[in-house]
Order: C-alpha cells, then sequence, then structure tokens
C-alpha cells in the first residue's frame, strides 16, 4: 500500500483559530481532522498528520519548514497532500511553502486546492498541483474528492492530461506529448485558422498570457555614476557556448565577462555567435554588437556619460521560451545584477 | 530594446525603444558600416535617455535614426 502525508493547520486539527495560529509544527502517526476523510478517498495510507499554526509558517517559514522536513527526513511517503485551504490567504500560503518545500526535498508528487482568490495560488501554480477550491470549509469534501481522485491517478502511475485536462491552475509548463489522434500541427493550424476566419470558436493550443503589468522602476539618478548592464534575449554566446543554452525554448542562461573589451567580436576571430534558433544568424554572427552593443555603450562610458558598464553580459534565448521559465531566469539574472551593484540594465531583443 | 514593440508592451517593459529588425536589431549590414554604427550609437542613446527619465505608464521612447 502506498503512503501519503496531509499537511493541514491549527484551525484544521481542532487545537484552536487565530489565538493558536503560533503552534508549532508537529507531526503525528494519525489521522487528524480532514486526514480521516482523505485516508477514505485516497488508495493509500495516510499514515501522517502534520500540523502547524498559520501564523507560525508565517513569521517563522525558515525554522517551521526546517523543522517539518526534519520530521520526514526518516518517514517513507509517495504522496504529499497540503490543505485544502480554501481562501484563507495566511493557509494558502503555508501549504504553498511547505508543498514546495516537501517537492524540492523529497521529490514527491504535492498536491493541494484552493480557491482562485487565494494569493498562495500565484505565489505557487507553479511548484506544485493546486485544485481551484471552495470559498470555505463547507467544500471540504468536494475539495478534498477533486485532490484524492488526482492524486489516486499519480498513485497508479496513470498517463495525466494537461492543466486543462486535469483540472489544475496551469502551471506554464509545457511538455512533449505523443498525441492520440496524430494529428500533425500544420492540421489542426489549418483547422484553426479556417474557423477563426468563419468566425467560429476554436482553442487556441498556445494563448497569449494576458498583460503583464510591471511596476515602473524610478529613473537612474546621475547616469554618468551608474554601472550599467547588458541583457539580452538575442542568444549571444561565446562561440563554444560553454553553458550550453539551448537554441529555443531555453531554461539556461549564462553572464560573461566583457571587461576592458571595446566590441564583442564576431565568429570568425573564435569570439561570439548566436545560437538563437528564430532568426537568420548571419547579421549577428559577422557583428554580435548588432545584438548586445556594447561597442555604442562603451563610447558612452568613454564620454563619461554612463559611469561604467557591468563586467558581465547576460544572455538567453528568447524562442519558444515559457514566461513561466523566462520570468525565473530573469529572476535568477536579477539576483547577480543587485549583488554586484548594477544600477540600470539594457535589454536587447531579437 | 526591441523590434517587437507590442511583445514588449504585453510583458510589461515599461521603457521602451525601438529597434530595425529581429536579425540585426542594432545595423542593418546592407548599409555602410558608418550609418550603423551611428544607428546603433544614436539608439542606445536614447536607451540611456529612457534610463534617466522619469514615467508613469509603459513609454515607447521615439528615435530619430
Amino acid at each position: 500500500m502506498k503512503k501519503a502525508i496531509l499537511y493541514i493547520n491549527q484551525f484544521f486539527a481542532g487545537i484552536g483559530g487565530e489565538d493558536k495560529a503560533d503552534y508549532t509544527p508537529e507531526i503525528r502517526a494519525e489521522l487528524v481532522g480532514p486526514a480521516m476523510l482523505l485516508n477514505q478517498l485516497l488508495d493509500a495510507e495516510v499514515t501522517h498528520t502534520i500540523i502547524c499554526g498559520d501564523n507560525y509558517m508565517g513569521s517563522n517559514e525558515e525554522e517551521a519548514v526546517k523543522t517539518i522536513l526534519g520530521f520526514l527526513a526518516d518517514i517513507e511517503f509517495d504522496i504529499f497532500i497540503a490543505g485544502p485551504a480554501f481562501q484563507a490567504g495566511r493557509y494558502g500560503n503555508a501549504c504553498g511553502v511547505i508543498g514546495k518545500a516537501v517537492k524540492e526535498k523529497f521529490n514527491v508528487p504535492v498536491v493541494s486546492s484552493m480557491n482562485p482568490e487565494n494569493p498562495g495560488v500565484d505565489m505557487f501554480k507553479k511548484d506544485i498541483y493546486i485544485f481551484p477550491g471552495g470559498k470555505s470549509a463547507a467544500k471540504m469534501r468536494t475539495d478534498m474528492k477533486q485532490i484524492a481522485e488526482f492524486a489516486n491517478k499519480i498513485l497508479r502511475g496513470e498517463r495525466l492530461g494537461s492543466a486543462s485536462d486535469e483540472g489544475y491552475y496551469v502551471r506554464g509548463i509545457r511538455h512533449m506529448v505523443w498525441r492520440e489522434d496524430e494529428q500533425p500541427a500544420s492540421e489542426r493550424a489549418m483547422a484553426m485558422l479556417l474557423k477563426k476566419l468563419k468566425g467560429e470558436e476554436f482553442v487556441s493550443e498556445l494563448p497569449i498570457p494576458k498583460i503583464d503589468r510591471v511596476p515602473v522602476a524610478a529613473p537612474v539618478a546621475d547616469l554618468s555614476k551608474a554601472t550599467i548592464a547588458l541583457v539580452t534575449s538575442g542568444g549571444i554566446v561565446p562561440v563554444d557556448n560553454p553553458d550550453r543554452i539551448q537554441s529555443a525554448s531555453a531554461t539556461r542562461w549564462g553572464r560573461y565577462n566583457i571587461e576592458g573589451v571595446d566590441k564583442l567580436g564576431n565568429r570568425e576571430e573564435g569570439q561570439f555567435k548566436t545560437i538563437h534558433a528564430g532568426y537568420d544568424p548571419a547579421a549577428a554572427d559577422t557583428n554580435p554588437n548588432r545584438v548586445v552593443p556594447l561597442d555604442a555603450l562603451r563610447a558612452y562610458e568613454k564620454e563619461g556619460r554612463i559611469g561604467k558598464i557591468h563586467e558581465y553580459f547576460y544572455t538567453t534565448v528568447g524562442t519558444g521560451t515559457t514566461e513561466a521559465e523566462a520570468a525565473r531566469m530573469g529572476k535568477e539574472m536579477v539576483e547577480y545584477l543587485h549583488n554586484e551593484g548594477v544600477d540600470a540594465v539594457i535589454l536587447t531583443s531579437t | 530594446m526591441a523590434n517587437l514593440i507590442p511583445v514588449a508592451k504585453t510583458v510589461g517593459a515599461n521603457r521602451m525603444v525601438p529597434t530595425i529588425s529581429i536579425p540585426y536589431p542594432l545595423g542593418d549590414p546592407s548599409t555602410p558600416e558608418k550609418e550603423q554604427w551611428k544607428l546603433r550609437y544614436h539608439r542606445v542613446g536614447v536607451a540611456l535617455t529612457a534610463l534617466e527619465t522619469p514615467i508613469e505608464e509603459q513609454t515607447v521612447f521615439e528615435v530619430r535614426i
């Protein structure tokens, strides 16, 4: 029999409400609260219930996660369930935080359920399976059933469908699949186009995400003292592509030293080239400064228009790359840029 | 700095400077080197101006060449 573990908060464990929200993490080798329901619905034995106060998780996240991962270190389990969290924001956060940590540490599937309004959804839908749930505990049975049905599919090793087939929030992950209808992309695209021309409804296989608003950054107060970095999605890399950045649907990025370099040398000189598979590389290979304008920016540096150019330029490939991957890579780059005192970035795309 | 300004808008870029094409954003190989340099130098200059300009909303900065 497969084994499952459930994470719940102090309220659902029957310990108390807001006054007990600082409850420190605890593990019990028994069925507590909704664990009984889960145990009935699941094709696995729920061996343990983990309980933690929502505020404790919220304000002592590192400590809470460490303690709970410690509880789990010597326990065998095949799946981890958190919640359902309904519309409770702090509970949603807690389920997401611990779910993500458990998934990363033990590489087991993690399933949760939250109401669409729960902020935990946007924070963690990329990390764990989260199903849309009801607003309150009145929906416990329905929400837990949905979790259990999907969990059972995973436990049985069944082929899992896409987010929309299965019903969980879209994670922004693309998979290669063999279609059962064996209909090639060209035919599907033509069918869609014909429907569009006729004004009929059709479902895109690549929905364009809604416009993402980004807070406007404050202007740089004094450019002549600022450090400026160059970042590109144009796939310019050293000719041997040392970080093996993919030519399309990239998940990797690199940063390469340009200290004291006046302009990027080209492919023929054995210096830089593009590996971007989404455009004709000839112009970029002949002169990579057309994509990463180091020569022009260097001129401004010499004139004193800017303080200095950051020692590295940052690069990846922006074709077929999902927004989720792009956002992750961007965040990773920003960490370096922040730590190394970069004031502003010129991002060039192709 | 992007050729596809509508895409830059969709993904939330706030300070945008147009470039001239996808395969050669900052220098058309069919034009003389000197012209390419002028264009690249100018547009990077516009990007620097953009960085020091206060804006309230997504803004596309104008280029002259």
